[in-house]
């Protein structure tokens, strides 16, 4: 079922990524006879969650988890192997480049690296009036004026400079511009992907407010890829963290960050540095992650995980709903036994 | 304590064709034996410059226009390339960000691990792999036998870095200088890697400076913080008292503005403005711009590090921050 209040929906999204190169590279010679053998990256694996009106959802998880690739699947940058992205109750997963239009304008991103997601050959007036002549044809030139200057306004930065070059800004100004990009066609949902990891720290604080402001003026519902993971708690409302390309938990901030469930995200949000907790007392996670391209059997983390037993090697874990609400992929808690 | 580094009144300059740029402007600070100092700042504050210039590692335009480096006794600003390849890499080391730049892809984890000793003392290819292989046990690698024969890429972010901190233990440095070591990692394996440097200076009476723009990790493995700010050091004591009760305006931002101090969903406290750049430093306090509890007096005259009544620190501020109450 469809579910009508949700501004994004995800249904068991998968995004796979063919390696293996030309036919040449795929042949190997295996006990006398050549073989054909593909290499496949299983990045985005099952994953489903709604986001809701007005919400900040978080996804969060170490490097090559696959939150990255899980945002841009969502946005349309890459098409879905299977499973099915609904907008406002609308699927888009498998929209033709045209009939996706509408929905491009009502969607935005911002991009980790404001160094490099700038054209530097753009004024950022040009930067800022292209998605609007894009999107909106029927414009006047004035209007795009007045909306150029309003945006950077909101996001601070003076209009008067409208006609230089992003060599000539500061990176958190630039990340500053970059917002003001993605507002500029009105969306309604922004996908920010590491928003603030490239910026310094007292720039990082400057970036999330902004990000705040323009959500209560203009009523947006955010996606924030981060691994950043005491900003996640101080603005998501949830938090999605995942492990290896799966979703393993999904719950409220408070609840990810006071008694989060799954036996990974206890040990990623005990490893968090705190200013003034003196002796490090973080859980220690055995081993390390393995390659996305040959996936554990049954729950993904069981090589690492202290509790695992012959279920947990076997058998994939759903994600369910635990005592506490969150919702969790693990057998341990499924049976009462965490 | 017996003192192992002095670092007075260092002054590092960069020659350009339009003049000199002022990057480190006279800072001072002392380290005991096995004592552990962190640097924080934002990028563009001086604190790498500041680790490369005790190893003498400043490269053109750049040099120490003034100031000393005593390192066990010795001046180490100033001194011949040869006089401080003994010391460089033997009594002090550094570990950098990025492990995969740090490491020779081409050669295997041991021949640059007897490489560095052969460097430093003449030693036999088989005891020098048995220093290896103990220093690889030190950092918890397990297999070090295999290891030694397995090449960079074999390895994952964390474990590389474990790979660096081994080779720099290899000649028993006085002195770790380690510049950002777990910026480019994640958190856990970030907490395992801090683990690691704490444990070794206990263990090892080793010398430790930790170079990074991240408070909450400086917190919990130093005993002292110097926090830097556009080439001077604004503020310099022992840890708690700078994260309890911070004197500089500028360090209290960069605490208030950490999300963990403030409530869920509300607005952070942020610094406005952003760090000058060294071609324009304002006059004065290099901070007031920025600065809440500015008066007249910070635009004209540069404040120096004074010692405050708040306990065991040195601020450099004409209206450091009140107590709180």
């Amino acid at each position: 079922m469809i579910d009508k209040a949700g501004i994004l929906k995800v249904d068991n999204l998968v995004k796979h990524f063919d390696i293996s190169g030309g036919l040449l590279e795929q042949l190997t010679f295996d006990q006398g006879r050549i073989r054909r053998k593909e290499v496949v990256v299983k990045a985005v694996n099952n994953v489903s969650f709604t986001i809701y009106p007005g919400e900040i959802f978080s996804v969060v998880g170490e490097s090559g988890c696959g939150k990255s690739t899980l945002a841009r699947t969502c946005i349309g940058l890459y098409p879905p192997n299977s499973g099915e992205v609904y907008y406002r109750g609308e699927r888009i997963d498998n929209l033709s480049a045209r009939k996706m239009l509408p929905f491009r304008s009502k969607m935005q991103m911002i991009f980790q690296d404001p160094y490099a997601s700038l054209n530097p050959r753009m004024a950022v007036r040009q930067t800022l009036e292209e998605p609007v002549r894009f999107h909106k044809k029927n414009i006047s030139d004035s209007e795009i004026k007045d909306r150029v200057a309003e945006v950077m306004l909101q996001v601070g930065v003076d209009p008067l400079w409208a006609d230089r070059y992003p060599h000539e800004f500061s990176g958190g100004q630039r990340q500053r511009i970059s917002i003001a990009r993605a507002l500029m066609v009105d969306p309604e949902f922004i996908i920010a992907d590491e928003p603030i990891s490239a910026l310094d720290v007292s720039i990082q604080a400057q970036i999330l407010n902004l990000l705040m402001d323009a959500r209560e003026e203009r009523g947006l519902t955010y996606m924030i890829i981060t691994h950043d993971l005491s900003v996640v708690a101080h603005v998501s409302s949830r938090v999605a963290v995942m492990y290896l390309g799966n979703l393993c938990e999904l719950a409220t901030a408070e609840m990810v960050f006071e008694s989060p469930g799954h036996p990974y995200t206890r040990a990623l949000f005990s490893a968090i540095p705190k200013i003034g907790r003196k002796k490090a007392d973080h859980i220690q996670i055995k081993g390390e992650v393995p390659t996305p391209i040959n996936l554990p059997t049954g729950c993904v983390f069981h090589g690492r995980c202290i509790y695992a037993e012959d279920r947990c090697r076997n058998e994939i874990p759903a994600l369910t709903e635990a005592d506490t609400g969150s919702l969790i992929a693990c057998h341990g808690i499924e049976e009462g036994r965490l | 304590m017996e003192q192992i580094l002095e670092v007075k009144d260092l002054e590092v300059k960069f020659a350009l064709r339009f003049g000199d740029l002022t990057a480190i402007n006279g800072i001072s600070f002392t380290l005991n034996k096995g004592e552990r100092l962190g640097i924080v700042g934002e990028s563009g504050a001086g604190k790498s410059v500041t680790g490369f210039s005790i190893i003498n590692l400043i490269s053109k335009p750049g040099y120490i226009s003034s100031g000393s480096i005593l390192f066990e006794g010795k001046d180490l600003a100033g001194m011949s390339g040869d006089a401080m390849r003994t010391i460089r890499g033997n009594r002090i080391s550094m570990i950098f960000q990025d492990p995969m730049m740090t490491l020779n892809p081409v050669l295997s984890i041991g021949t640059q691990m007897v490489e560095t000793l052969k460097a430093h003392r003449n030693i036999s290819k088989e005891d020098a792999e048995a220093i290896a292989l103990e220093k690889l046990r030190k950092v918890h690698i397990s297999s070090p036998e295999q290891r030694l024969k397995q090449y960079p890429h074999e390895f994952s972010g964390g474990m590389r870095q474990r790979i660096v901190i081994a080779i720099a233990m290899l000649s028993d440095p006085s002195l770790m200088i380690a510049d950002e070591p777990t910026t480019a990692l994640d958190v856990t394996i970030q907490a395992e890697i801090m683990d690691l440097l704490l444990e070794l200076c206990e263990t090892e009476r080793m010398g430790l400076i930790l170079i990074t723009h991240d408070l909450a990790v400086v917190s919990q493995v130093t005993e002292k913080i110097a926090v830097m700010y556009a080439g001077k050091i604004v503020e310099i004591g022992s840890t708690e008292s700078i994260v309890n009760n911070p004197g500089h305006p500028y360090t209290r931002g960069l605490i208030d503005a950490l999300p963990e101090s403030m409530k869920r969903g509300k607005r952070l406290n942020q610094i406005t403005g952003m760090m000058p750049t060294l071609t324009n430093i304002p006059k004065g306090c290099a901070f007031h711009p920025r600065c809440y509890n500015m008066e007249d007096r910070c635009k004209e005259e540069s404040p120096c590090l004074v010692s405050s009544d708040r306990g065991n620190t040195q601020v450099a501020c004409y209206k450091p921050h009140m107590q709180d109450d």
